[in-house]
């Protein structure tokens, strides 16, 4: 019951879909309309599982008084503050001037931004330990980053300004590289991820894969 | 003092919370972490409620039920079971009774399986596969045959430059000429500059340089991937001129990274500098 069921439930719906692509007319094509609403709702209440989730372990770390309690009691504030705001706004909580929005622009996205931006500076400490010309591949990588890098900031201007104008030698390697190189590697690992999600796809319809199922 | 000035000290602040870790973990970046992470739960509660619950759900069964209660039957009923399904999925909370939430789990799962096999097998498979095989040459009605000639000399010849070059390199370690790494990387130079020469001069010529490359990297990135037979002899030569292309695949995903990142920041260093500090224009 507990698994049996699960597993009926996804055969059905993965089936479902199959056959929409290859019948896409009435009912099936409905079907799918239908089905792909229920995703979205579904999805929507798992992302609000993971958000009461987090405010369900916050209220325990303060009424614990656990280790650093004060910082889950931030997190319930601005949680209780963001969510509130947005559902009292009504359907158009994310209009210019709403409080929502005011939020949004002051807190969120500065917070957001400067969070990522943080990662320039992980990101250099990295390409010094993976850019290091080891051997021939790592070679491979730390000129390919440093010729698209520069094909795509002033370095032709700096460099080769004594040049013609129309010239632009980094920037044509950068697009050789962007163009055809990198082309070449990206649909190769395309087309591999394809064939692998084809083969777990199919494991799951037919039943063979069901850790997502857990273990109890 | 108005909304905008108090929205701009809130967003310096939290800015250099955030940026003081890079000094060491202290209690005002956790803070604005903290509400980093509180705001952004309560951000997609939100938007979820609105955009999904209320636009896809309450619209559509509401009405139906009521007209229900009127004696017709409205298909749109049937998002009755999406709504049941919802509420099974947060029942994870409840630990005694969390199993029930693998039955919306598994919608998902057999749902999102049958899309995503039909959709990469469709774009991700079979028509980068169909981008790759296209044909060498393809002369224009309007272009003679001595000046046909000329442009296949000429590009078969940076061709043979090209695969002279990724042969010393690749078949090099295996002979008696034991080349040193900056001979290796000279020729790999030397070939990547034929590439560049050779893309351009077909661009506007009838062979498909571009196109015969791209098919090369394709197959060795392919053969690379498959592991079920030893990357010995051949086969280990093209699967060893994948991992190159594969390389500078990376290699450029990661300057593209470097150069994204970059930016954010240069944004709020910009936005410290001038929309706060005011001490540049």
């Amino acid at each position: 019951m507990r698994r049996e069921i699960p597993l009926i439930i996804t055969a059905t719906v993965g089936i479902a879909y199959i056959i929409q692509y290859f019948i896409p007319h009435t009912p099936f094509d409905k079907v799918e309309a239908l089905f792909s609403d229920w995703l979205s709702i579904i999805a929507a209440c798992a992302i609000w599982l993971g958000a009461l989730n987090l405010l369900k372990l916050s209220f325990i770390n303060v009424s614990k008084r656990k280790k650093d309690w004060f910082f889950s009691l931030v997190i319930i504030m601005s949680w209780l503050t963001m969510a509130m705001v947005g559902i009292s706004e009504g359907p158009g909580f994310q209009e210019p001037g709403t409080k929502f929005d005011w939020l949004y622009n002051n807190v969120y996205t500065p917070l957001s931004a400067t969070m990522f931006a943080m990662l320039a500076f992980y990101v250099a400490s990295a390409s010094y330990r993976a850019f290091r010309a080891r051997n021939f591949q790592a070679t491979l990588l730390l000129v390919a980053a440093f010729l698209v890098l520069s094909g795509r900031v002033l370095f032709d201007e700096i460099v080769f300004g004594f040049l013609p104008a129309d010239w632009k030698i980094l920037s044509t390697i950068s697009d050789f590289i962007m163009q055809v190189l990198n082309t070449a590697g990206q649909r190769a690992i395309l087309i591999g991820i394809a064939l692998g999600t084809v083969s777990t796809s199919l494991r799951i319809i037919l039943g063979i894969e069901r850790s997502y199922l857990g273990s109890d | 003092m108005g909304s905008d000035l108090i929205g701009v000290w809130i967003a310096a602040f939290l800015t250099l919370g955030i940026m003081s870790f890079l000094y060491k973990d202290n209690p005002w970046y956790k803070f604005s972490e903290a509400i980093f992470v509180g705001l952004s739960a309560g951000y997609w509660f939100a938007s979820l409620f609105w955009q999904s619950l209320h636009a896809k759900f309450w619209a559509n069964w509401s009405p139906a039920v009521q007209s229900l209660f009127q004696g017709q039957f409205d298909y749109n009923l049937l998002y009755t079971g999406a709504g049941i399904l919802g509420l099974m999925m947060l029942l994870r909370l409840i630990p005694p009774i969390g199993w029930i939430s693998r039955w919306p789990l598994s919608v998902v799962v057999g749902g999102t399986a049958g899309l995503y096999l039909i959709n990469y097998l469709v774009s991700n498979a079979v028509r980068q596969i169909g981008s790759t095989i296209q044909p060498v040459v393809t002369f224009p009605e309007s272009i003679g045959w001595i000046n046909s000639g000329g442009v296949i000399i000429g590009n078969v010849l940076v061709f043979a430059v090209l695969i002279v070059s990724l042969g010393f390199i690749l078949f090099g370690r295996n002979t008696t000429i034991d080349l040193p790494t900056p001979t290796k990387l000279f020729f790999f130079l030397i070939a990547l500059v034929a590439c560049a020469l050779g893309t351009f001069y077909s661009l506007s010529m009838p062979l498909n340089l571009t196109g015969l490359i791209i098919f090369m990297g394709v197959f060795c990135g392919l053969i690379y991937f498959f592991f079920s037979k030893e990357h010995t002899g051949f086969f280990g030569g093209a699967a060893t001129v994948g991992t190159w292309f594969l390389m500078v695949t990376f290699g450029a995903s990661f300057g593209y990274t470097v150069m994204s990142r970059m930016s954010l920041l240069i944004g709020r260093i910009d936005f410290l500098l001038v929309e706060w500090l005011k001490v540049v224009n």
